[in-house]
């Protein structure tokens, strides 16, 4: 009971994917090819894998919005070492290491200072989107080494080594938040951040650590996602945080902090990210993807609502 | 006295999740008086107070103002009848000016009506005259000095008409100067014919300003006497006089060596200072004192929360530095935080995330838990608590104030600490959880740890204590031995003898 009760959201969001993907296939069965699955599954990965990150942070009642920034200068980064005869495989921690140094600043600023996330994540996004177009001049990165497309490992290959990276990443945080000490912290930092400061937890600390990860897993997303072009544009990453948050959100995160799981991440980004495909196959007007997805967090904030209404009038009677 | 009556409160009676704060109480405000409301921590003055202003509603009895019924009282209900309260922190906003403070509430609006921004002012000036306040109406309240905010907020009173004007704890924090400049304020009002209930902990200053005073005692009121019929020692008399009712499992127990002692320990941040303190092992120490007194302040500066700026922290005889709750929990010391379902426990997390939270550390190899060991060490401690719950991953929210306080227990139990500070540990928790705390702490003296209890309830400071230290004003007034401790002494101690 306590068990079931407790992943709810998780639960719900699956039977909206359910719903979602049996319509699909009655209407266009075509959606289920094996080509459109392994699109779907690459044009998502980078996406998840800045959902993961995302989750951390929320779960710490924290916000970034600066992650889609942080992924056009990390992608930018990519391509210009690639170009000046970096390695190919040391492109790998080279990325992380940038992203992760992106997200210290964030992490310094919020979780040490302690300024409110939401302002200086938006001063970071302005600041990375806007030096980076003074540095680039807008101009794209070309004359790529040949092996940085699929990181030389041919298309059919590249592809699923993509997918395949994203998932074991999911697969290792959503391991680690259950299983490790330092999971339990971000819960209970998250959950009540003076309780875990009277518990011998510093709040900043792994405020701090949280945002470094989630740098690094943007760092990791934007080169997953560039090598499957053959150049390098300048504003990728455009909109990621939105993507991304509604996402975590969708999957059952409490944008308060505290609640949520990776698991949940993991249908929030395939539930909103299959509804603009499934729309162009079921011949509807791809132009009420957005609105179908704006659709679907408000549901989903909705009955969080109404289950917190529900479950405090039910602890309110318990106290009594 | 043939005034009439202005206020009558009677028969009130109001409990809030299973705590009685009001039992049949009765109060009754005269037109032209200063009534003082005595009592101590927990009396249910605050409570009174708020069903007078319409803050909270209560489960029975009646309200008169003015010999009429008050039937659906409510914050502007009570304005618009004349009912004004000022608290120990003045209510104003702090980026507005004085003048739109006072004007708040007074003016007739509509969204859209104007503001005529010279009448408001000159209002302003006019109430800031009347108590003798000079004070700029476009200065910035939130710049003005403490006794500044009070005078703005008895014009705003005055603005309003207020005919019963509350004071709560007005002079708590001002200098004996001030006190006598508010009270020349609060006996003109009085000659005017306004009725002033006046709440105070400082006991000495009443005689000055008070005509009558009423005595509340775990929310019933004892008695209503003429101020100059009554002295220090009775009204002390009053507001304790009760017999220890409760029996508490108290043992001699071998008091072994100094654990923890504080040598001239100061916070300039959090107002202690001059702390001199020892608590030896197998000790149980009560600190007692008033709300704001420091009580909390000096356990947060001990578990190093709010670190020491001066003084000296010894465990066992070595000075140590303590700059974090982690180096306190290091050193073996626990802090059982008060108000509980706020702090104490992490609602969220599972009861037995909650349990080993701070040694968490010690539950785990390589960074990752060991949920068997963990799982097997939460049962354990809460089959020895018995705290009642359905399953041991089930959310401490899920659970009631009693058991949540004794998983914030078991959490501490676990580090090991050699020092247990326990702030208000059976606040707003039923009986029978109560004595098993009480019971629990006696068998961890018995096992030689030290405990510090803070607690605001005199029956418990002296039914479990040792030794009482008594907190006045940010120091430790005196320390007294069980044998020679009252609560008379104590509460004497307390305000400041």
């Amino acid at each position: 009971m306590v068990g079931l009760n407790r992943y709810k959201r998780e639960l719900s969001a699956s039977l909206a994917y359910a719903v979602l993907l049996v319509a699909v296939g009655i209407i266009a069965p075509s959606f289920f090819g094996a080509t459109n699955l392994r699109d779907l599954a690459l044009n998502n990965a980078p996406v998840l894998l800045v959902a993961v990150g995302m989750t951390l942070v929320i779960l710490v009642a924290q916000i970034d919005i600066s992650v889609g920034s942080q992924f056009a200068v990390a992608t930018v980064a990519a391509g210009v070492l690639a170009q000046a005869g970096v390695p190919i495989p040391l492109l790998l921690p080279l990325l992380i290491l940038i992203g992760a140094a992106m997200g210290a600043v964030n992490g310094l600023l919020i979780g040490t200072l302690r300024l409110p996330s939401i302002i200086v994540t938006l001063a970071m996004l302005v600041a990375w989107r806007d030096a980076l177009r003074w540095t680039t001049g807008g101009e794209w990165v070309q004359n790529l080494p040949a092996n940085f497309q699929w990181f030389g490992l041919g298309q059919s290959l590249g592809q699923w080594v993509i997918v395949l990276a994203a998932l074991l990443v999911l697969a290792f945080f959503a391991w680690a938040l259950r299983n490790l000490a330092a999971g339990r912290r971000v819960y209970a930092v998250g959950s009540d951040a003076e309780a875990a400061r009277l518990a011998g937890v510093e709040p900043g600390q792994v405020t701090f650590f949280v945002f470094v990860l989630m740098g690094a897993l943007v760092g990791l997303a934007s080169l997953l996602n560039a090598v499957r072009f053959s150049t390098v544009p300048s504003n990728a990453g455009l909109g990621l945080e939105l993507k991304a948050i509604a996402a975590v959100v969708v999957g059952g995160t409490a944008i308060t902090g505290g609640r949520g799981t990776m698991l949940g991440t993991l249908i929030g980004v395939a539930l909103l990210g299959t509804i603009g495909t499934a729309l162009t196959f079921a011949g509807i007007n791809p132009f009420w993807e957005k609105a179908i997805q704006g659709a679907i967090i408000l549901t989903a904030l909705a009955s969080d609502f109404v289950w917190g209404r529900v479950e405090r009038m039910r602890t309110a009677k318990q106290a009594v | 006295m043939a005034n009439p009556t202005l206020l009558r409160a009677s028969n009130i009676d109001k409990s809030y999740a299973g705590v009685h704060a009001l039992k049949q109480a009765s109060f009754e405000l005269q037109a032209g008086e200063v009534h003082a409301l005595i009592g101590e921590n927990g009396a249910g003055k605050s409570t009174l107070i708020k069903i007078i202003t319409g803050a909270v509603a209560p489960d029975a009895g009646e309200l008169h103002l003015n010999g009429k019924l008050v039937t659906h009282n409510s914050p502007r209900v009570a304005k618009q009848l004349g009912i004004a309260a000022m608290y120990q922190q003045p209510a104003l906003f702090p980026e507005l000016s004085v003048a739109e403070n006072i004007a708040i509430g007074l003016e007739e609006s509509s969204l859209l009506s104007r503001v005529n921004w010279r009448n408001r002012k000159r209002k302003a000036s006019e109430l800031l005259a009347r108590v003798g306040a000079n004070i700029d109406p476009d200065a910035e309240a939130g710049e003005l000095t403490l006794p500044q905010q009070q005078l703005v907020e008895i014009a705003r009173a005055l603005g309003a008409e207020a005919k019963v004007l509350i004071l709560d704890e007005p002079t708590a924090s001002l200098s004996v100067e001030d006190t006598q400049k508010l009270f020349t304020v609060i006996r003109q009002l009085r000659n005017e014919g306004a009725g002033i209930v006046y709440i105070s902990h400082r006991l000495e200053e009443l005689p000055a300003i008070a005509d009558r005073v009423t005595v509340l005692r775990d929310g019933s009121t004892i008695d209503t006497r003429l101020m100059s019929e009554v002295n220090r020692q009775q009204l002390i008399q009053l507001m304790v006089g009760r017999e220890l009712s409760a029996v508490f499992p108290k043992k001699a127990v071998q008091i072994g060596e100094s654990v923890l002692e504080l040598r001239q320990l100061g916070c300039a941040a959090s107002g202690i200072h001059d702390v001199n303190l020892i608590v030896r092992a197998g000790e149980i120490v009560g600190l007692a004192g008033l709300v704001g007194c420091g009580r909390t302040q000096l356990a947060h500066t001990v578990f190093g929360l709010t670190p020491a700026d001066h003084g000296d922290v010894l465990l066992r005889g070595k000075p140590v530095k303590l700059s974090s709750a982690a180096q306190a929990i290091e050193s073996g010391i626990a802090y059982v935080p008060e108000d509980r379902r706020r702090h104490g426990v992490i609602l969220d997390l599972a009861i037995s995330a909650n349990i080993t939270l701070a040694s968490l550390s010690r539950f785990s190899s390589y960074g990752a838990v060991d949920f068997g060991r963990e799982k097997k060490v939460a049962a354990d401690y809460a089959r020895r608590l018995r705290i009642k719950t359905p399953a041991i991953f089930a959310p401490v929210g899920t659970l009631s104030g009693g058991n949540q306080q004794k998983v914030a227990l078991s959490r501490w139990l676990v580090t090991n600490p050699s020092v247990l500070i326990l702030d208000e540990p059976t606040q707003g928790i039923d009986v029978g959880a109560k004595s098993e705390v009480h019971a629990l702490m006696t068998d961890l003296a018995a096992q030689g740890v030290a405990i510090l209890m803070i607690s605001s309830e005199l029956p418990e400071v002296l039914g479990m204590s040792d030794r009482i230290a008594v907190m006045c004003r940010g120091t430790i007034a005196a320390t007294l031995d069980r044998a020679e401790a009252t609560q008379e002494k104590i509460l004497a101690l307390a305000l400041g003898q």
